[in-house]
């Protein structure tokens, strides 16, 4: 058996991560790119810069404001402290707030393409035909965007699974905990072990390849299609 | 195109007389007031149009037509406005009444048929169909697909169906919501000039068939001649005349009178028909006059409804015994009026009753010595017949 248990726990812990990081993602970032792409306020700009930012910030930047603010000093933190959660660094809860910032534009951008392409046509089409706005929101605005939600969940799960700095700022190192595998390998490399760290990490550029293959290749039939 | 047919003709009764003073809402018909103002544009409507049969909106592009059908369906929001259909307030910002969309009974179609591509053609009709309560389905299903030829297309999408296909389907769709009031934006404008021929048969069925109020926006006049009893003319926001097809088709002083198009609409009754030469003789309504055209067999009795092209009446001062022209009718002149074209006048006669334009050049107006009240023989080189 070429992967240890550590190996084995850390890839378990990334599904993990990744598949509660989309479902989040889907549920917070639906209405973001929805009102972002329906809205004519002027705070669309600024609000989709900021959707934006973690495309451009070095991970490193994420992970030590979310530090400083989910901290036992921070804003966040006292919060989260009076609750009784205690505080977000280093739990798999922390993990997964940093990886739903951090992956948020990889969601959103997506589902704000798919939505503004609709159009207005096809709700107005609805609303003359009495379905309510929510009713045309789920009868006819996700089904028309279904490729974009489909772009927008296999992007958001990849790009959760590949991160590595904001994990092992916000998450440290702790086996089991917030361990994921990019942060395993990295762990093998400084370890010299680099027997193990080939496992893993092949394992990954299979396993981006062939996630990418299957988004691009969807994406060219649903386009024949439409 | 369908034979057995009963045109419902003219309202007897012009609903806008009944609510002319003092109206409340509780009359029939259509009572609107709107007031919009997007960038440079401003629509300042006050309408009164009758609760049942076609009412076209006719004008040119910019005019407001589609603003007008918006705000109607509720998709475009007056600054200031009211609302009023068949008694049921719509839209009264005075008192801040704004019933959404969706919410209102009628039925929309829009200039491309916006069918949903994600569903079937069964599953485009369904939709609107399944979304209103079944006790007030007047229509079923496969009555609607009937009614536009579309039963044989149910199993398909949308993206597989020919333009006029879809615009068919996007009526039935409307249909089915049992609408008590049906808005058409230019239904056939996207459509050339043969899917246009597909879809007005369907179109006078549904006038015929269908006992709703139906708003028609058109800038095309033989579609306003050949489905409307009403027609309200839109000019850069406002509206420049409401009344009666007969009426306001007739009227040289509206723009419709300039276009090449110009023509008159007249109810008549078929009197007779002659087998050997395959000739109609129709009563025209208000006289003894009569016109007479090349048919197929029709029963007497039968109302129909005949188009007259201005630019196929000409002028005679006395009647020729020998013609070639079928219809030569004694007739008075009414009003005369510059065409578009300078060298043409435009002429608006009376026959028993009946009115007639004719257009005719400039010269054969002053060779006639033409004047208001002038007795003369109109020749009708040709007229057209709908079912």
């Amino acid at each position: 058996m070429p992967l240890t248990h550590a190996d084995l726990e850390a890839i378990w812990l990334t599904i993990q991560l990744a598949s509660l990081t989309t479902v989040l993602l889907l549920i917070l970032g639906t209405p973001v790119a929805w009102w972002l792409a329906r809205t004519r306020s002027r705070l669309k700009g600024p609000v989709g810069a900021v959707v934006a930012l973690p495309l451009v910030l070095p991970p490193t930047v994420i992970g030590f404001y979310l530090l400083v603010v989910t901290g036992p000093n921070g804003y966040v933190g006292h919060l989260t402290q009076e609750m009784g959660w205690g505080v977000l660094p280093f739990t798999f809860a922390g993990l997964v707030v940093g990886s739903v910032l951090y992956s948020m534009p990889f969601v959103v951008q997506p589902l704000q393409n798919a939505f503004e392409a609709i159009g207005n046509r096809p709700l107005e089409a609805a609303a003359t035909l009495r379905a309510s706005p929510w009713d045309c929101f789920f009868s006819v605005v996700l089904p028309l965007a279904r490729p974009g939600v489909v772009t927008a969940a296999t992007l958001g799960f990849a790009h959760t699974v590949g991160e590595f700095g904001v994990v092992l700022m916000i998450g440290g190192n702790i086996p089991g905990k917030t361990r994921v595998v990019s942060v395993q390998i990295f762990d093998h490399v400084e370890a010299m072990e680099y027997v193990q760290a080939h496992w893993l990490a092949g394992g990954m550029v299979i396993f981006s390849f062939f996630v990418l293959l299957l988004l691009y290749s969807s994406r060219r039939t649903r386009t024949a299609y439409g | 195109m369908a034979e057995n047919r009963v045109p419902i003709g003219f309202p007897t009764k012009r609903p806008e007389n009944a609510m002319a003073h003092g109206a409340t809402a509780v009359s029939a018909g259509i009572h609107a007031s709107f007031l919009v103002a997007q960038g440079g544009f401003t629509l300042d409507l006050d309408l009164d149009l009758p609760g049942r049969g076609v009412t076209a909106i006719f004008g040119h592009s910019g005019s407001g037509k589609t603003t007008l059908l918006r705000c109607l369906a509720g998709l475009a929001q007056p600054k200031t406005g009211r609302l009023c259909v068949n008694g049921e307030i719509w839209l009264d910002t005075a008192n801040g009444v704004f019933m959404p969309t969706h919410k209102r009974p009628l039925g929309y179609v829009f200039q491309e048929a916006s069918l949903f591509r994600h569903l079937t053609v069964t599953g485009n009709l369904r939709y609107g169909l399944n979304r209103v309560t079944p006790a007030s389905r007047r229509v079923e299903l496969s009555q609607a697909a009937e009614l536009l030829g579309i039963s044989h297309l149910l199993q398909r999408m949308p993206a597989g169906l020919s333009g006029g296909e879809r615009q068919r389907v996007a009526i039935a769709r409307a249909l089915l919501t049992s609408p008590r009031l049906l808005l058409l934006d230019e239904p056939l404008a996207s459509l050339d000039q043969k899917r246009k021929l597909e879809i007005l048969p369907y179109l006078e069925r549904l006038h015929d068939e269908l006992d709703i109020p139906v708003l028609y926006v058109s800038h095309a006049p033989e579609e306003v001649a050949r489905l409307a009893d009403y027609l309200v003319l839109l000019d850069n926001g406002r509206a420049v005349a409401s009344g009666p097809i007969a009426d306001t088709l007739a009227s040289l002083d509206l723009p419709i009178a300039m276009t090449d198009d110009a023509s008159v609409v007249i109810q008549g009754i078929v009197a007779s028909y002659d087998r050997t030469y395959e000739i109609l003789t129709l009563h025209l309504p208000g006289g003894h006059a009569s016109l007479r055209v090349v048919h197929a067999f029709l029963p007497a009795g039968k109302r129909m409804r005949i188009i007259v092209r201005a630019r196929d009446v000409s002028l005679a001062s006395s009647a020729q015994e020998q013609s070639s022209v079928l219809n030569v009718l004694p007739a008075t002149v009414i009003e005369i009026a510059a065409a578009a074209n300078p060298s043409q006048v435009m002429v608006r006669l009376d026959v028993e009753g009946t009115p007639l334009l004719s257009r005719i050049t400039r010269y054969s107006h002053d060779h006639l010595q033409l004047g208001i009240g002038k007795r003369v023989w109109a020749q009708v080189k040709a007229v057209s017949l709908l079912t």
